[in-house]
């Protein structure tokens, strides 16, 4: 999981965006040049993607439809209307603004892909279906995909769910209680670094059915960071803090809830995020070995087929369904750590 | 609206100290004594000053009565009740401001009132609070938003709102500059005036301690005895640069071995013991 690419952070570029000034700002991207050319860069490559995909001969076989065509149109609309929406202020002028560039560079992939599968043949079938041929894909199994995604969700917000709630209370315990801590931590050292994909043969005998042990193997993989990052959070809250909430007539419960847990947060949301990167691997994992519904599962059976444009679609719909969760996520952060903004950069 | 301040009398604030001693087990095995058999009793209503070089156990001692840190022998009173552990008639105030940074101004100065359960009686006053200490404007703001003073300002309401019999201030103008810090003393000493909260204050500054206190406490260093306690006879509001006032400082700095060339008497702290008091002309 390249967790790591995904901690930039969108929220943070958006927040930037209505002024466009300021060092490394994002929307004097394109400032210094003719204004009409950056506005007409999406719809440009629209029309370019058009007139590829309808005029250039076919050189690999593909069942004729019209699917990626109107696709592409409804595309050059959109865009269209993108780079008109630039001259009006607000929010949604500036966003498109700051976001045509990278609409204009996605349709150009769009293009180089149909170039390198459908126009050329360069790229061998079965393996790299064009757009096109995934679109349609995507559109004849509608149904099952959309059951896919739903069992998967289902699956993975369960295991997360467990694995946050099981970390987050081991944590605490072994952040806070000394004794906790020198019978756990050494335990957590050892069973946290075997990765929650080795214990697929336990899991399976250990748990009445699939569903079961998948979200078993979703919740260790994800225990185990926000347990670690949780009790250091947790045990490395100043001590100036807790004297002075004890001097202010604090019992246990102010001090571990009130005080270490808030003071914990910024690492426990690393925890959090490192969690739903190790839940992303570990459902897949699960889904390809035992549990038989889902993307991952959806993803196998198509590849024993040599459904490849299946593949893609599920590919697709995968990428958005993760970065989704993980732009929600920083939602989460953004209005939950607020306090933070001006004292740390991350 | 005067709460009645947890345990004991609620009239009586004074503080006594008897035959306190702290011994500290150092790593090799060996006692260290910070504080050695220190006897003091502070009135109700009076404001003290602790001075003395660093290793005199000023900010252990500052630990002790807030309950922070029990001592090895010795007792310690506050309105004629032994001090068991923490408590909320005791309030402390470091030279870190220590907000919470994850609260806004208004919910750190409210944080006593709900540790003790409390808030919903008196919600209203958090902003006669806010007020005392000119924050009203900013009692929304979150504390890497203030300056220096404003979060000093700040974490003296969060430890006045509990009406604390006992306030214990270790070096809490320290870290602010000269300007600022000559207009927090103006302010502590009004709040002092109008609530009569025993005070106990930690500084450095001598010029601190003759301006604000009824008394100054001289300590020496390892182990942590009083060299001489000083009565500040200077009528209020107090001038500084009145004659007595520069007289007392003599004094005090004498006592403190920086007036004559060096320390002679006193085993200097290798390395700070001259930081705050001997930096001063």
């Amino acid at each position: 999981m390249s967790s790591a690419s995904q901690v930039m952070d969108p929220a943070r570029e958006e927040a930037a965006l209505p002024d466009d000034s300021g060092p490394a700002g994002p929307g004097d991207f394109f400032e210094g040049r003719p204004r009409p050319v950056a506005a007409l860069a999406p719809a440009g490559a629209a029309l370019l993607a058009l007139l590829v995909h309808v005029f250039l001969p076919d050189r690999q076989f593909s069942p004729p439809s019209r699917l990626y065509a109107w696709f592409l149109s409804a595309l050059l609309a959109g865009s269209l209307v993108m780079g008109g929406l630039r001259w009006t202020r607000g929010r949604l002028g500036a966003w498109c603004r700051y976001r045509s560039p990278l609409v204009a560079g996605a349709i150009a992939l769009l293009i180089l892909w149909d170039l390198a599968t459908l126009k050329s043949g360069w790229l061998p079938q079965p393996f790299f279906p064009g757009p096109g041929q995934v679109l349609a894909a995507m559109r004849e199994d509608a149904g099952p995909l959309a059951l896919s995604t739903y069992h998967s969700l289902r699956l993975l917000l369960s295991g997360y769910a467990a694995g946050v709630s099981a970390g987050l209370v081991c944590g605490v315990l072994i952040g806070w209680f000394r004794t906790v801590r020198y019978w756990g931590m050494p335990l957590l050292k050892v069973i946290g670094p075997i990765p929650a994909t080795a214990y697929v043969p336990l899991a399976m005998v250990m748990f009445p059915n699939a569903f079961l042990s998948g979200a078993a193997l979703i919740a260790l993989a994800v225990w185990f960071p926000v347990t670690m990052l949780t009790s250091s959070g947790v045990a490395n809250v100043p001590l100036a803090y807790l004297d002075v909430a004890r001097t202010l007539g604090a019992g246990r419960a102010y001090l571990i809830f009130r005080v270490a847990l808030p003071s914990a947060m910024p690492s426990i949301f690393l925890g959090l995020f490192m969690g739903l990167g190790a839940a992303f691997l570990t459902l897949i994992v699960a889904e390809t070995l035992g549990v038989s519904s889902g993307l991952g599962w959806y993803l196998k059976w198509k590849q024993g087929y040599l459904e490849y444009a299946h593949v893609y679609a599920a590919l697709a719909i995968m990428a958005l369904f993760f970065s989704g969760l993980m732009t929600a996520l920083f939602r989460v952060r953004d209005s939950a750590l607020g306090w933070q903004k001006g004292v740390l950069r991350w | 609206m005067v709460i009645p301040a947890a345990g004991g009398r609620a009239d009586d604030s004074s503080l006594h100290l008897r035959d306190v001693a702290k011994a500290f087990r150092k790593e090799d095995g060996s006692t260290m004594t910070a504080i050695e058999r220190l006897t003091l009793t502070v009135a109700a209503g009076e404001m003290v000053a602790l001075i003395g070089p660093s290793g005199c156990g000023k900010s252990t001692l500052l630990r002790m009565i807030a309950g922070l840190e029990r001592p090895t022998s010795g007792a310690i009173h506050v309105g004629g009740q032994p001090i068991e552990g923490p408590g909320a008639e005791r309030g402390l105030m470091f030279q870190d401001p220590s907000l919470f940074p994850w609260k806004s101004v208004r919910r750190n100065i409210e944080s006593g009132l709900v540790a003790r359960g409390v808030l919903h009686r008196y919600r209203g006053e958090v902003d006669e609070y806010l007020k005392l200490v000119g924050l009203e404007a900013f009692a929304d703001a979150y504390p890497h938003q203030l300056s220096g003073g404003m979060a000093q300002r700040a974490a003296l309401a969060r430890a006045l709102i509990n009406h604390p019999k006992v306030l214990l201030l270790d070096e809490p103008l320290g870290a602010l500059d000269q300007f600022t810090r000559m207009r927090m003393q103006d302010e502590v000493i009004r709040i002092w005036q109008a609530r009569r909260t025993t005070m106990v204050l930690v500084t450095h500054d001598i010029d601190e301690a003759i301006y604000m206190c009824d008394r100054i406490v001289v300590l020496s260093p390892r182990p942590g005895r009083i060299e001489r306690a000083i009565d500040v006879p200077l009528a209020r509001p107090r001038q500084r640069n009145h004659p007595r006032f520069l007289e007392l400082r003599a004094e005090i700095l004498e006592m403190l071995h920086f007036a004559d060339g060096g320390p002679t008497g006193v085993a200097p702290a290798p390395g700070g013991s001259a930081s705050g008091a001997g930096g001063r002309p």
